[in-house]
């Protein structure tokens, strides 16, 4: 009999530390995403993260690395400020729907329009998860939220804000995909596009993105595996996944 | 070095570069949009940072990141800019984070105009923001007070990490005046390696936030940042006094350009044998109170008269500071228009009783 082999343990990017996050939310997968990419790339002891207001506000709880918390939608103001005086560390925003895409869209815009070189990792999951589920910008047609209790009224609410489409159409040179966490091939290929995107800001390449759809089981009234099913069969014919926008492929004319 | 000429937001930019600022976070507003030309073309010269944000909402909160992230920064706008960083204001008091803000002030309400005022003093010494904080605020009434002022501005935001604000009125940015830089330097920098977020190596990891659930810890930091203030009250009071040590009759307080005026005013009075004296707050949080009552309470003084450009809002620090012991009366104007001596040599004689005509 040989020695043990450890093949799955806790990344040194993340604290050993218990979870606030509901049974069956996604948060923390992103979390563990973004841990193993700092442990690869050997970036933790130069990354500065920044926490939003939403359930990942309190995000420094279990990521082991440098931390700022920023008011709600303003991460992106924080990350440009640190990266613009400390432009030879890491930074990335984790953001939530609300406020990324409705407090803080002009600060995602511009800090994206400015090519600002760090990440923001966008966890878009359709509602208001800290407040209680109230309608987000990102939120389904029909979806039921407390404060669209008939379902989300496009002609009323416009038609959920697809952020990473949006962004792909500046002109500056980024990076942008949108990914899903709902099942084990989707993890793989959102934890190849979460590296991609440091590696990108490694390299001091560009503003990189990455769009995560992600459940909010309690907030969405369901088990763990209807939330999965959910996003499956509403997120995502809707946000579509995949590559919008790298910097290695010019912009058409 | 000889004296400059130099336009007061032009010198407010080359002093905050003599006082080592590395990194200024703007969005253009009149009338201070030339603090943020001038930069442009200064702060790559010396390597500092120079940003024009999308909005002063998101010029402040750059702000935070650069002063969380251990730099020595600052801002300046002008009164609807200052509302929208209000946010990032109480953020930046709450964390603890060094940096000065500088308000040119505008006349108000709403979009107002763009001509001088001083309608913005309570919202700078009362808080503005939410929540339980101050700025220590400085306010200068020449244009070489205000380099000095704003070098200072940066020290002082470092002895207390509390961000440290200047107001000054349209006219402070927009004067011309020669100003001197001479011995000028950069105040040592705080020791920010035990706080600031600058990545983890060789030590465990920073955290600059400012939520608190627990009702205890938040209250912790509610007393130590009163603590802060009560420290600034003991230690940073500064005030000037003009002509009253030889028992005056009546007693003008002001500050700013209107100090200039009142300056101007309290001569020509004196030319005419009437004596007043004035009294200039320089810093306006923490207010210097107990001097100006000193001044108020020398027997000779009949009465105290503010006067400002706006509808008389020091007028509450001075009515607290005077406890109802001397009369006190308020000369103010508003919309953009500045006091002219006249009117208020004609409103002293007034209210010494040997006016020829009143208001
Ligand atoms: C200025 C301001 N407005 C409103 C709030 C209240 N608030 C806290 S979290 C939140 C929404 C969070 O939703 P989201 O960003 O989607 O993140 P989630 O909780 O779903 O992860 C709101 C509106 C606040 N903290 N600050
Ligand atoms: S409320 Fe929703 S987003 Fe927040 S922790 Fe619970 S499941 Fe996750």
């Amino acid at each position: 009999m040989g020695e043990p082999i450890t093949i799955f343990k806790r990344p040194a990017s993340l604290r050993d530390a218990f979870t606030h996050y509901c049974p069956g939310c996604t948060h923390g997968v992103i979390h563990r995403l973004i841990a193993e990419t700092l442990d690869e790339l050997g970036l933790r002891e130069r990354t500065i993260g920044i926490a939003p207001v939403g359930c990942s506000v309190l995000a420094y709880n279990y990521f082991y690395c440098d931390f700022q918390e920023a008011a709600h939608g303003r991460a992106p103001a924080l990350a440009t400020g640190i990266k613009r005086v400390l432009p030879d560390r890491i930074v990335f925003t984790y953001q939530g729907d609300g406020d990324l895409a409705s407090i803080g869209t002009a600060e995602i815009v511009h800090a994206a329009n400015r090519g600002e070189k760090f990440t923001t990792i966008f966890v878009n999951n359709a509602i208001y998860g800290m407040t209680g589920g109230q309608m987000a910008p990102t939120t389904m047609p029909n979806q039921v939220t407390t404060t669209c209790p008939r379902g989300r009224d496009v002609n009323l609410a416009g038609w959920p804000l697809p952020v990473a489409d949006l962004l792909a159409q500046l002109r500056t040179p980024s990076y942008v995909e949108r990914v899903a966490v709902h099942t084990p091939r989707h993890i793989i290929q959102a934890k190849r596009a979460i590296r991609q995107a440091f590696q990108y800001q490694a390299e001091r390449r560009c503003y990189s993105f990455v769009e995560v759809l992600s459940t909010c089981p309690t907030n969405w009234g369901k088990t763990p595996a209807e939330a999965c099913q959910w996003l499956d069969e509403v997120m995502v014919p809707y946000f579509k996944l995949g590559l919008k926008k790298s910097p290695d492929r010019p912009p058409v004319e | 070095m000889a004296k400059k000429l130099m336009k007061g937001n032009e010198a407010i930019g080359e002093a905050a570069i003599v006082a080592g600022a590395q990194a200024y976070f703007c969005y253009p507003i009149t009338p201070q949009t030339e603090v943020a030309e001038y930069l442009a073309k200064r702060m790559p010269e010396v390597g500092g940072v120079f940003v024009q944000a999308e909005s002063e909402l998101a010029a402040s909160q750059m702000i935070f990141g650069a002063a969380a992230a251990g730099a020595r920064v600052f801002t300046t706008s002008s009164s609807p800019g200052i509302s929208l960083m209000s946010e990032a204001m109480s953020y930046i008091a709450a964390a603890e984070l060094p940096a000065v803000f500088i308000n040119i002030i505008r006349c108000g309400p709403g979009l107002g105009g763009i001509l001088p005022s001083q309608g913005d003093y309570l919202q700078a010494t009362k808080g503005g923001g939410h929540g339980d904080y101050r700025f220590l605020v400085l306010a200068p009434s020449t244009i070489q007070e205000t380099v000095d002022l704003t070098i200072e501005a940066f020290r002082l935001a470092d002895k207390y990490r509390n961000p440290v604000m200047l107001i000054g009125d349209g006219l402070i940015g927009q004067m011309m005046e020669p100003v001197d830089f001479e011995g000028r330097t950069a105040p040592p920098r705080l020791d920010t390696s035990g706080w600031a977020t600058t990545g983890c190596a060789g030590r465990e990891p920073h955290i600059v936030k400012t939520l608190f659930l627990d009702p205890n810890v938040l209250e912790q930091r509610n007393r130590k940042m009163r603590d802060k203030y009560e420290q600034m009250k003991r230690e940073e009071v500064r005030f000037e006094t003009y002509l009253c040590d030889d028992a005056p009759e009546l007693l003008v307080a002001a500050y700013g350009t209107t100090a200039r005026v009142v300056r101007t005013a309290v001569d020509r009075l004196r030319e005419e044998g009437v004596k007043v004296g004035m009294f200039r707050p320089i810093s306006v949080f923490p207010f210097p109170d107990e001097p100006l009552r000193q001044q108020a309470l020398v027997p000779s003084v009949k009465a105290v008269l503010v006067v400002e450009m706006s509808m008389g809002q020091m007028l509450e620090d001075v009515e607290r500071a005077l406890q109802g012991r001397r009369p006190l009366h308020f000369f103010g104007r508003g919309g953009g228009n500045v006091p002219a001596p006249e009117e208020l040599v004609r409103e002293c004689r007034r209210l010494l009783g040997n006016g020829q005509g009143g208001r």
